[in-house]
């Protein structure tokens, strides 16, 4: 089991607030992701899960018990950390084993479970050699073995694979993905990267200035986002906001719209522009178009199209992919 | 760095530096050979620099007249018992300081160095008449005492600066897994910081073995280390150069060995860190 | 790692070790304050009475104290003078590409490690001496008559052993210091066509600049409290030529048994270490934000 439910959890540091008042009910077995941009508490409010901090208000519950005052080791939760945190002292044997040699485990019963970890993350070979003897992936690796083999109720993620290459990266993600759905244990993953957020998570937390923005799958972050930041925040390019005329006929004080929802109409339909920038990557055009009140517009256009800097171009929202916010930022729904 | 480096510089630098360090070595070189030599040989001028009758009567004279042995002895119990003494109050002052600092944390640093920069003199008179009340002149244990609480700030600085390079993440890791705050000291924390305590504690035996302020005032015999053994040779009697070169080889040489290995921490230690 | 619970344990860990040097500072530095401020001799127990600031004014108006503070401050002038002037080249010197550096190094290193006794005594017997001291020898082979450095010239005695085990120090923080130099700062000033001379000018003298303020200031904590040396070889003589302030406390203490007036000697002692530690407290401390 793994329920986490954050009540009004509070943090401060002196005089700075980092973590207001976040309220979360995260499932058992579901992998629940952290994005945000630098410095918006995502760690912070990791470490409050882990006990590694003293919540300075709020209850925080796992499996309904409350473990504000529960010091981390008996939280029954394990973590990795984006440095890894590897005992460079020990063999990765040594590494792996620690936390159930501190739970006071036989030996047999460790060593069967060490083996048992290793191999479900390809280290057997490496068992022997100490971490500073391996690769960067495969510390990664032994973070992991280290956190699986105490079976705890859930995995704590800070930014694990971040140091990694883009290609190790990518594997990393779908390892991470396919163990933790076999374990079906629950995970809390911070990363800032939205793809890793986009493709791994279940649900989504958007945090932003220590605030919850959002919380929701991917699918209803990128198509019901709750306010300005989070239509800002997922999805890449951004998304494109327009004020003013084009805003008030909808009845609203700003309009978002996708750079994939812009089409590129015939002349005198949709919105007038310059392109400035276009960027053909083959498989799909990126047109940075100067639409003079409205501002920069940026459209993605699937394939190559055949536009070039100085080009007048009529670019048309999809409708039913126009997102409307109130003057507060708020989304309106119908 | 892949910068070729002219035959005729070498030599030129080879040279300057081995004479330059020849010259200073020069006293400590001297003053070996000079042990070796009889008393007669050691007077002589000319001197002779290494065509002389070795001889090793100087050792047996100098243990049998002043009892080296029982001085030795006292400067190891005195410098390696202050140092660990040090060393126990300090590690944990350091852990508490590196990985659980709070806003006082600096200061409170600041102020220990500053302690180790009041002078000795300043304090000569209390301390001395405190002793003589407490019948601890010429002890071991107020030896002990003195350089124990004299060299504590450099042992939590030193401590402090390698602790300090420890990744925290790495001790937040051992207490996710479970441990004490006990087991991650001895199973993480001391493992990972051996190399820094060891070198800590070296550089801290080798002031307290060369102190020469407290010892030379608080003991006279009994507790003497070897820095009052080797004063009781200031004044001269007859032909001594040869026994007391004798003698001086004996005082340092143990602790010359132990600087040679840690000269580099002898930098970070002396200056707080401050050079790197 | 600023769980509560830590905090508490650390706060715990921390207190034996503040506890005993508030207690090592406080407690004699008060005991000197109050004996300053007494007539009390050991020579003459039962005597003491309060004489208020009498004792400074003994023990600053003693023509003892004027000489030796000027002596005090000669032998920290110029043993921090040829410290650095030497030390600097020496260190330039070991920064080449040499041979055999590592034992060099060993060689330079040696005399800090060597206790102030046996400097000063080999110094005085061996090196010094006028009739069988190496430096005669040398002297009277270039036609010189020896000089009786303890007798003739004392204080440049003193000041030449102290440099000697004072020099490694110097050499061994500048040499970290030179090592520590970014090498492709140089080899780019090499590119923009600077001479060697310009280099070092302009480049190796500013990054020297820091380690050398660290020298001077340490250094100067412990010249300051010159005491071992003077004590096995001159006894603060001829006359005063050779008393510094430290061994001036000394000999009011322990030799005239004076303690109000040793104790009023070591205030102004402190007070003196203090406006150095002042400043050695702050670049150390500019240390410890990074
Ligand atoms: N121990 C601390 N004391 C004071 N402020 C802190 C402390 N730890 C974190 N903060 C502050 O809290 C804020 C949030 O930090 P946190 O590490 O949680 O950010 P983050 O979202 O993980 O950022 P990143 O993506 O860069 O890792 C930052 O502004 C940081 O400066
Ligand atoms: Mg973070």
């Amino acid at each position: 089991m793994g329920q986490i439910t954050l009540q009004g959890v509070h943090k401060s540091f002196g005089q700075l607030d980092i973590i207001k008042d976040a309220n979360l009910d995260i499932e058992d077995g579901s992998f629940v992701v952290f994005v945000g941009p630098s410095g918006c508490g995502k760690t912070t409010l990791l470490r409050l899960i882990a006990g590694l901090e003293d919540v300075t208000g709020g209850r925080i519950l796992i499996d309904g018990q409350n473990v504000v005052n529960v010091p981390p080791a008996k939280r029954g939760l394990s973590m990795v950390f984006q440095s890894y945190a590897l005992y460079p002292h020990m063999s990765v044997r040594g590494n792996i084993a620690f936390g159930l040699k501190m739970a006071g485990l036989p030996r047999a019963e460790i060593d069967r479970k060490v083996a048992a970890a290793a191999a479900t993350l390809n280290l057997t070979p490496y068992l022997d050699r100490k971490p500073r003897e391996l690769s960067g992936g495969q510390r990664q690796r032994v973070a992991i073995g280290r956190a699986i083999v105490r079976e705890p109720k859930a995995f704590l993620f800070d930014e694990p694979l971040s140091n990694l290459d883009a290609a190790l990266r990518v594997q990393m993600r779908m390892e991470v993905t396919r163990l933790q759905k076999q374990l079906a244990t629950t995970a809390v993953y911070v990363t800032h990267d939205q793809v890793e957020a986009m493709t791994m998570a279940d649900r989504i937390v958007v945090l932003n200035a220590g605030r919850v923005e959002q919380y929701g799958s991917p699918l209803e972050l990128y198509e019901q986002p709750a306010n300005l930041f989070v239509a800002g925040f997922i999805g890449s390019p951004k998304m494109n906001f327009v004020s003013g005329p084009p805003a008030d006929q909808l009845g609203a004080a700003t309009i978002g719209i996708r750079p994939e929802h812009l089409r590129i109409a015939q002349e005198g339909e949709g919105w007038p522009g310059t392109v400035s920038v276009a960027e053909h990557l083959g498989s799909d055009t990126f047109l940075y178009v100067d639409g003079g009140a409205l501002g920069l517009l940026t459209v993605r256009g699937i394939g190559e199209i055949h536009l070039k800097s100085g080009d007048r171009v009529w670019l048309s929202p999809d409708p039913a992919r126009l997102h409307r916010f109130d003057k507060d930022g708020m989304a309106i729904r119908h | 760095m892949a910068r070729r480096v002219t035959a005729r510089r070498m030599v030129v630098s080879t040279v300057a530096a081995w004479f330059f360090g020849g010259l200073i070595f020069f006293p400590i070189l001297w003053m070996v050979l000079t042990s070796f030599k009889t008393e007669l040989e050691a007077f002589t001028v000319p001197p002779s620099f290494l065509f002389f009758d070795w001889t090793t009567e100087n050792y047996a004279t100098v243990q049998e007249r002043s009892d080296y042995f029982l001085h030795a002895l006292n400067s190891i119990v005195i410098a390696g018992g202050s140092t660990l003494i040090a060393a126990l109050i300090a590690v944990p002052a350091a852990w508490s300081m590196a990985f659980a600092p709070t806003k006082r944390t600096k200061d409170i640093l600041l102020w220990m160095l500053s302690t180790k920069m009041m002078p000795a003199v300043g304090v000569l008179v209390p301390i001395y008449l405190l002793f003589k009340n407490l019948g601890l002149l010429d002890t071991r244990s107020g030896l002990i005492a003195i350089l124990c609480l004299g060299n504590l700030p450099i042992v939590v600085w030193m401590l402090f600066t390698y602790f300090k390079e420890i990744p925290r993440d790495i001790l937040e890791a051992a207490r996710m897994d479970g441990a004490t705050i006990r087991r991650e000291l001895t199973y993480v924390l001391l493992p990972m910081a051996i190399p820094g305590i060891a070198s800590t504690l070296l550089l801290n035996l080798i002031l307290a073995w060369n102190e020469a302020f407290w010892t030379l005032n608080l003991s006279t015999s009994k507790a003497a280390p070897l820095t009052v053994f080797i004063a009781s040779y200031s004044s001269p009697e007859g032909l001594f150069w040869a026994k007391l070169s004798a003698a001086s080889t004996m005082a340092i040489a143990p602790i010359l060995v132990l600087g040679w290995f840690c000269q580099r921490q002898l930098v970070r230690g002396l200056t707080f860190g401050a050079v790197k | 790692m600023a769980t509560q619970q830590t905090q508490v344990l650390a706060r715990g860990l921390l207190t034996p070790a503040v506890a005993l040097l508030l207690v090592w500072m406080i407690v004699p530095l008060a005991m000197t304050i109050y004996f300053s401020l007494l007539h009390y001799n050991l020579l003459d127990p039962g005597s003491e009475a309060f004489v208020g600031l009498e004792n400074f004014r003994y023990f600053l108006t003693d023509p003892a104290f004027l000489a030796s503070l000027q002596n005090t401050l000669v032998l920290v002038g110029s043993v921090l003078a040829i410290t650095i002037v030497l030390g600097v080249p020496l260190a330039l010197l070991l920064d080449q590409p040499v041979l055999g550096r590592s034992i060099v190094r060993l060689m330079v290193i040696a005399p800090f490690f060597v206790m102030p006794t046996v400097s000063a005594l080999v110094w005085k017997n061996l090196l010094l001496h006028p009739v069988s001291g190496l430096l005669a020898w040398l002297s009277t082979l270039v036609g010189i008559t020896p000089i009786d450095w303890f007798n003739d010239a004392p204080m440049t005695a003193i000041i030449m052993i102290v440099a000697w085990q004072w020099l490694p120090f110097a050499t061994l923080i500048l040499l970290t210091a030179l090592q520590s130099q970014d090498e492709e700062q140089k080899e780019a000033a090499e590119m923009d066509g600077a001479s060697a001379l310009s280099t070092f000018l302009y480049l190796t003298l500013p990054h020297l600049a820091r380690p050398i303020t660290v020298v001077i200031l340490i250094e100067t904590i412990f010249l300051l409290t010159v005491f071992a040396e003077i004590f096995v070889t001159t006894g603060g003589g001829p006359g005063l030529q050779t008393t510094n302030i430290a061994f001036l406390i000394y000999s009011q203490a322990l030799i005239q048994y004076d303690v109000g007036s040793a104790s009023a000697g070591g205030l102004v002692a402190v007070v003196i270490a203090n406006i150095i530690a002042f400043f050695l407290v702050r670049v150390v401390g500019r240390n410890l934000e990074a």
